[in-house]
């Protein structure tokens, strides 16, 4: 490299040509839209709140009559085993991590027929939709998440240090959404059935994941073999960190973080192999 | 030496480039049930779609919307792309904007790039003037320090300034439009990509966008421009490339192309009729049906002598009952320069309400007043109290103006290049001074004093 006297500003050149079989991630790219990906999550949340009549509400409304009714049915009347701990904040530790995921889930496998029209207009990098959905949940979650500190205070539980790991477990959340949203997404555009299946599938995960039951109802290599289910190792972890569950997640979260990071870079790759079809399918 | 000069170097290569469509695509696998009624028959073919990799289509499955295009674009370069509607222009921009992928040859770009195919993409309806600029300039590539600095510039060229915390919803289309328009023009690339976004807003918006692209120009940055508007490709870019089905026919100065484009069958002609009324010009209150060119014996030609009156004719419906009206015609050169408008003053018709029916308005121009060279013709119909406009169909109609040279036009004896936008045959005196050496003679003029 000779010093060139005055300041030059490199000058990218950029190959296009026909792409086959699996490319790269191209992250720093990723890295360089990050304002975008900003404006895609505030744009969501700014929207959201101005269409709906009772805003940040909903965030609570959906996860809080779910556990109203779960406590009744399965809690009260159904007698179910809550490891020692109140039902209903037994249930409501569950929910609020899973209603992050469901909606995290249900929202990015439509993002990408939904910002058809951008696609066909804009060039950008096309991880940007289905990343800036899950993330504009995380405020949800954060709303959601306030109710269940309420909640701790009412029923008198003290979280231990054990809840310096909360965050490892939200961000398990937030990669198990991502990676079943970027497969859900592609597929979309190809077959638009998978919206239809989305409802169907997040109530069937739903109960697969230990949400209204506890997961030691399970037992020995069945419980690291349930952790496969990424929400698993999520809601014990939630119920571990905060809750101070005797429940011994920690074979599930291993399973669960393997399959989660497994299904996210299983994702991102078949995203990136489909990417190049989108503007002219969507 | 490793630190080039940009300029003269090639912004934009393009290299036998080719993108093939497949027909009837989606259609063939809308439904997740067809792949899995075609996986019982063939369990390896679904796993081959999923990963992209599905075989070849066959070739009556597929169109070529661009094959073969070579072309090269140095940094500074206005460069303009004709073509009639499925020649391959959008295709292309899309291409090079990074949007969808060749199927075959490649592209190089030096420079950071910016594209707008559309203005106001991404803008939602729910949100204030003020957020959509900022959305939209994210979307388009602009930083966010970027957008902050030339923020009140934008809000000031689309002339929003007391609307810019109202959500665009109640924007009126107008105002929509100026915004859009306003963020895209304060992108900031060094290569930037256009398609067709100037047909948008009122005339005088047009304009203020024209000369705006104009700007872009200047400040030596690399342009490819797609569109319709003749006279503004004429006047924007120095050279043009005209598609035809999906190839590259001409490649050259601007004016030389634009004239092949309107003479060639392609483009405009000098009589255009639409002959269903349901894909004619026009609103509910009338229609464009045809547009003509004529010469002084009433036949239609598209070659008219410098000295010999043209007539403009256009043949409308009114439909609706109660209008007044008043025809309208802008005349172009082929360096897209508009030369003067015209609006209709038949005394008979003017201010008075036209039952339904079929209307012919003819307009003659003067022989002797056009200059050499290719017009192009905008036929629009206003009605002016109030003010509304049926239709405006641009370069509806073109012709050429020939000089004979055979001396008694403008250019009386000189048969080299007149320069000049009109060329209107003088009332010429010349006196000797008294006592010169030409004595008492008076000279007077080629043109005959009347």
């Amino acid at each position: 490299m000779s010093s060139a006297p005055t300041a030059q500003t490199e000058v990218p050149t950029i190959v296009i040509r026909p792409s086959s079989g699996w490319i790269g991630l191209k992250l720093h790219e990723l890295w360089e839209y990050r304002e975008l990906l900003y404006f895609l999550v505030w744009r969501d949340l700014k929207v959201r709140y101005k269409q709906t009549a009772l805003g940040a509400a909903w965030a609570v409304i959906q996860p809080f009559f779910s556990m109203v009714v779960f406590s009744l049915f399965f809690g009260r009347l159904a007698k179910m085993p809550s490891d020692g701990i109140p039902y209903p904040i037994f249930a409501y530790t569950g929910l609020v991590p899973w209603t992050f995921f469901a909606r995290g889930l249900t929202q990015s496998s439509n993002s990408l027929v939904d910002s058809a029209n951008l696609i066909r207009k804009v060039y950008f990098p096309r991880l940007t939709i289905p990343i800036s959905d899950v993330l504009s949940g995380l405020v949800d979650f954060g709303i959601a998440f306030a109710v269940l500190i309420g909640m701790m205070l009412y029923y008198g539980v003290v979280p231990s240090s054990r809840i310096v790991w909360l965050p490892a477990f939200l961000l398990l959340a937030l990669v198990s959404a991502l990676a079943v949203g970027l497969w859900l997404s592609v597929l979309n555009v190809e077959y638009r059935d998978v919206k239809y299946t989305v409802p169907f599938l997040t109530q069937f995960w739903m109960f697969a994941t230990p949400i209204v039951y506890p997961s030691s109802l399970l037992k020995g290599k069945w419980r690291a073999l349930f952790g496969l289910n990424p929400m698993v190792g999520v809601v014990e972890g939630f119920r571990w960190s905060l809750l101070g569950a005797k429940n011994s997640p920690g074979p599930m979260i291993i399973a669960s973080s393997a399959a989660a990071i497994a299904l996210l870079i299983g994702g991102a790759f078949y995203f990136r192999r489909m990417e190049k079809t989108f503007a002219d399918v969507v | 030496m490793p630190t080039s000069s940009s300029a003269g170097a090639a912004a934009i290569r393009v290299e036998a480039l080719g993108k093939r469509y497949r027909i009837g695509r989606r259609a063939r696998y809308k439904a997740l049930r067809d792949v899995i009624a075609r996986a019982a028959a063939a369990p390896a073919r679904i796993a081959r779609t999923l990963v992209g990799s599905a075989p070849a289509p066959s070739p009556e499955e597929t169109i070529w919307a661009l094959r073969g295009v070579s072309f090269e674009v140095r940094h500074g370069e206005v460069v303009g792309i004709i073509g009639r509607n499925g020649a391959g222009k959008s295709t292309l921009l899309k291409i090079l904007s990074r949007i969808t992928v060749p199927t075959e040859g490649r592209a190089e770009i030096t420079g950071r790039i910016g594209s707008l195919l559309e203005v106001g993409t991404g803008f939602h309806q729910e949100l204030t003037g003020r957020e959509n600029i900022f959305l939209n300039g994210a979307i388009l590539g602009m930083r966010r320090a970027e957008i902050a600095r030339k923020f009140d510039e934008i809000v000031a060229f689309a002339g929003v300034e007391k609307f810019v915390d109202t959500q665009v919803k109640h924007y009126s289309s107008g105002m929509y439009l100026r915004l859009a328009f306003s963020v895209a023009a304060h992108l900031d690339p060094e290569i930037l990509l256009v398609d067709e976004v100037l047909a948008v807003g009122d005339a005088a918006f047009q304009r203020k966008c024209l000369d705006k692209m104009q700007d872009v120009g200047r400040h030596g940055r690399t342009v490819l421009f797609v569109s319709h508007n003749m006279p503004a490709i004429a006047r924007l870019c120095e050279r043009t490339i005209m598609l035809d089905a999906g190839g590259v026919k001409l490649d050259g100065p601007s004016h030389r192309v634009v004239a092949a484009y309107l003479s060639s069958d392609v483009g405009t002609t000098a009589a255009r009729e639409w002959r269903d009324p349901a894909t004619a010009p026009g609103d509910q209150t009338a229609k464009l049906r045809a547009v003509r060119v004529r010469a002084p014996d009433g036949t239609v030609t598209d070659a008219i002598d410098i000295r010999r009156p043209v007539g403009i004719e256009m043949d409308f419906d009114v439909c609706e009952p109660g209008w007044t009206f008043a025809a309208n015609f802008d005349f172009y050169n082929e360096e897209g320069l508009l030369l003067f408008g015209a609006i209709e003053t038949d005394p008979e018709w003017r201010n008075r309400v036209r039952e339904p029916g079929r209307y012919t308005v003819t307009a003659w121009v003067p022989g002797n007043l056009l200059s050499e060279g290719t017009i192009i013709v905008d036929a629009e119909l206003l009605t002016t109290h109030p003010t509304a406009q049926h239709f405006f169909e641009r370069q509806a109609v073109a012709f050429h103006v020939v000089d004979s040279m055979e001396g008694d036009g403008a250019r009386g004896d000189w048969g080299g290049s007149m320069p000049g936008v009109i060329r209107p045959l003088l009332r010429w005196s010349t006196h000797a001074a008294s006592g010169s050496e030409a004595g008492p003679l008076r000279a007077v003029g080629k043109a005959d004093a009347p």
